[in-house]
């Protein structure tokens, strides 16, 4: 039947023919429905999930039922848990800002060179990035720990009695931005390292024999050819931000009296480890909001140029 | 070389070397805790140990279970790279070689997961994953990952196949060689550097993975290596050794490895930050 069809109406199968013969209409069918159903069953589907469940008061068992509307998103607005988490992002996103990527700086400007010392000092610098965030907090928790750490010899030997940063409500933060300078420097000093490498050495020597001093070489050379490196590393540290967990965890684990929460430690206390299904999906839906705000607005006015 | 370009490297190099010890100090601290009796570890953090006592390290490396924890790391971590890559690089090959109607949308569609945090939709994936009774199991961690990794798989794979050469595809084309076969034959062992690069990305996030892991596994005949020493960790509260002993082993493979794939961790992570 099919090759009776086929011979009435010639050409357009037979262009058919030709586009399932080089395999082109199969090849789509075949390569891309994997990525597009991987993609929608567990990216697409469960964000939109998040949206619905958000409006109701839900365990997670059985079927949503008991629609509340905009509660959740009120009771999340009026929290003062909430409030003090999202303070602690917006730290974070300060401390990365004017601290850890400054220092970034300063230590690309230092050792972008390719030598056997920079080499080595390049790698010690990468080495926190590369360990897992969990291992980081651990490691950082004896660090910090009063009785047994580091802090502890320090205190020891200075004859003071012993200190834990961690349960002081006011220094427990300042500990926790601390393990997140010292994991994630090293990532935005290779961004600009990598930057700094690519501005072509004449650049460097023309200013040099024009009589430019070092730091004026840095402020109108250097720096000016890496500003989309610099662009990029911060949009890394805001999105970040907004992600942190791991670290937290075996940190303080939110605590003292729920000092230290970040957004996404908010929503596993609050959301998952109650089975507040739907206040957790509220308190997501306002995490991806956020996200996608600070994406599209740094698009617009910090990345349009460079895509040119 | 004048003084003042001689006192210049000097403070450089100090400074480096304060940064440094900065960087340093915590995992010296970690590697020779595990060599210590608390007593020791709260007098002096820092000192080399009195006597280098190997029963911690000892009896976590004869612990099977620690082993366990591993393996189900390095089993979790190599599927979802296996299928990131496959699934990543046919959905990049269709959008690299192929003009069809909606696939700008399509691929749009593809990077969203770029746009957003992964602990965005964790709840409604814990649901889903228990639901079609996933929970407890590796699939659980698996194919969320994967699903995760896929943008910045596809963005990367497009990009470095529409830069292999067109006419290698057309002489192929000739010689009745189709657009499926074409992928295997040619373009997939044509682009090793960036599926290594993509491949230790992939790799490294999901070994490193916590959050997911947490939510969805259970037991620990499950456990990845992060959950096993957070375990481990409410075990043993008191005796940091034991726990600075156990940290120190995991530190190994992850160091050993980035030694050993520090181009392509490198180039992936600034590559993919400053082509952006």
């Amino acid at each position: 039947m099919a090759t009776a069809a086929a011979s009435r109406r010639l050409p357009a199968s037979e262009r058919l023919r030709r586009s399932l013969g080089n395999g082109r209409v199969s090849a789509v069918l075949i390569l891309l429905p994997p990525a597009l159903i991987l993609f929608t069953l567990f990216v697409i589907l469960p964000l939109g999930e998040s949206g619905y469940y958000s409006f109701f008061n839900w365990n997670g068992y059985g079927a949503p039922t008991d629609f509340v509307g905009l509660e959740n998103y009120q009771r999340i607005a009026g929290h003062s848990i909430f409030h003090k988490a999202v303070g602690n992002t917006v730290k974070i996103v300060a401390v990365s800002l004017l601290f850890q990527m400054p220092l970034a700086l300063v230590l690309a400007l230092l050792i972008f060179r390719k030598t056997p010392t920079n080499a080595v000092f390049r790698l010690i610098f990468f080495l926190p990035y590369i360990l897992a965030e969990v291992a980081a907090g651990l490691i950082w928790s004896f660090v910090f720990d009063g009785n047994y750490g580091v802090t502890a010899s320090i205190a020891q030997s200075l004859g003071m009695d012993s200190i834990f940063i961690l349960a002081d409500r006011d220094w427990a933060f300042v500990a926790v931005m601390t393990v997140i300078v010292w994991k994630y420097f090293g990532f935005h000093m290779m961004i600009y390292i990598a930057a700094l490498q690519s501005v072509p050495e004449d650049l460097i020597e023309a200013g040099r024999i024009e009589g430019a001093k070092r730091l004026q070489i840095v402020r109108y050379v250097q720096i000016p050819h890496i500003k989309p490196a610099i662009i990029v590393s911060a949009f890394f540290a805001i999105i970040g931000a907004l992600q942190v967990f791991d670290v937290i965890i075996p940190l303080t684990n939110g605590g003292p009296s729920n000092q230290t929460h970040t957004i996404v430690t908010y929503l596993y206390t609050f959301g998952l480890t109650r089975l507040n299904i739907g206040f957790g999906s509220a308190v997501g839906v306002i995490l991806f909001v956020a996200a996608i705000t600070v994406a599209v607005f740094y698009q617009r006015f910090f990345m349009k140029g460079d895509k040119a | 070389m004048t003084r003042g370009h001689l006192l210049r490297n000097i403070l450089r190099v100090a400074f480096l070397c304060l940064v440094a010890s900065f960087v340093l100090a915590p995992m010296v601290a970690t590697v020779l805790g595990g060599f210590k009796s608390n007593a020791e570890i709260r007098t002096n953090a820092f000192a080399l140990p009195a006597s280098w006592n190997w029963e911690f390290y000892g009896s976590i490396v004869a612990d099977p279970a620690f082993w366990r924890y591993l393996g189900n790391s390095m089993l979790i971590s190599s599927v979802a790279v296996v299928l990131t890559l496959i699934v990543g690089a046919a959905a990049a090959y269709v959008f690299a070689q192929i003009k069809f109607f909606g696939s700008r949308m399509l691929f749009s569609y593809l990077l969203l997961g770029l746009m957003f945090p992964f602990a965005t939709a964790i709840l409604p994936l814990f649901i889903k994953v228990r639901d079609v009774g996933l929970l407890d199991t590796w699939w659980a961690v698996i194919l969320p990952q994967t699903a995760f990794s896929l943008s910045l798989a596809i963005l990367l794979f497009r990009t470095f196949f529409e830069q292999l050469p067109k006419e290698l595809f057309e002489a192929a084309y000739i010689d009745g060689c189709g657009y499926v076969r074409f992928f295997w034959r040619f373009t997939l062992p044509l682009s090793a550097p960036i599926l290594a690069t993509v491949g230790v990305f992939v790799f490294v996030q999901s070994w490193n993975n916590f959050l997911l892991p947490l939510v969805v596994l259970n037991s620990r005949e499950v456990f990845t290596w992060p959950l096993g020493m957070m375990q481990f960790r409410g075990e043993y509260v008191t005796e940091w050794n034991r726990t600075l002993a156990f940290v120190t082993l995991t530190l190994v493979p992850a160091i050993v490895f980035f030694l050993a794939a520090q181009k392509y961790i490198v180039a992936g992570l600034t590559g993919g930050a400053v082509k952006g």
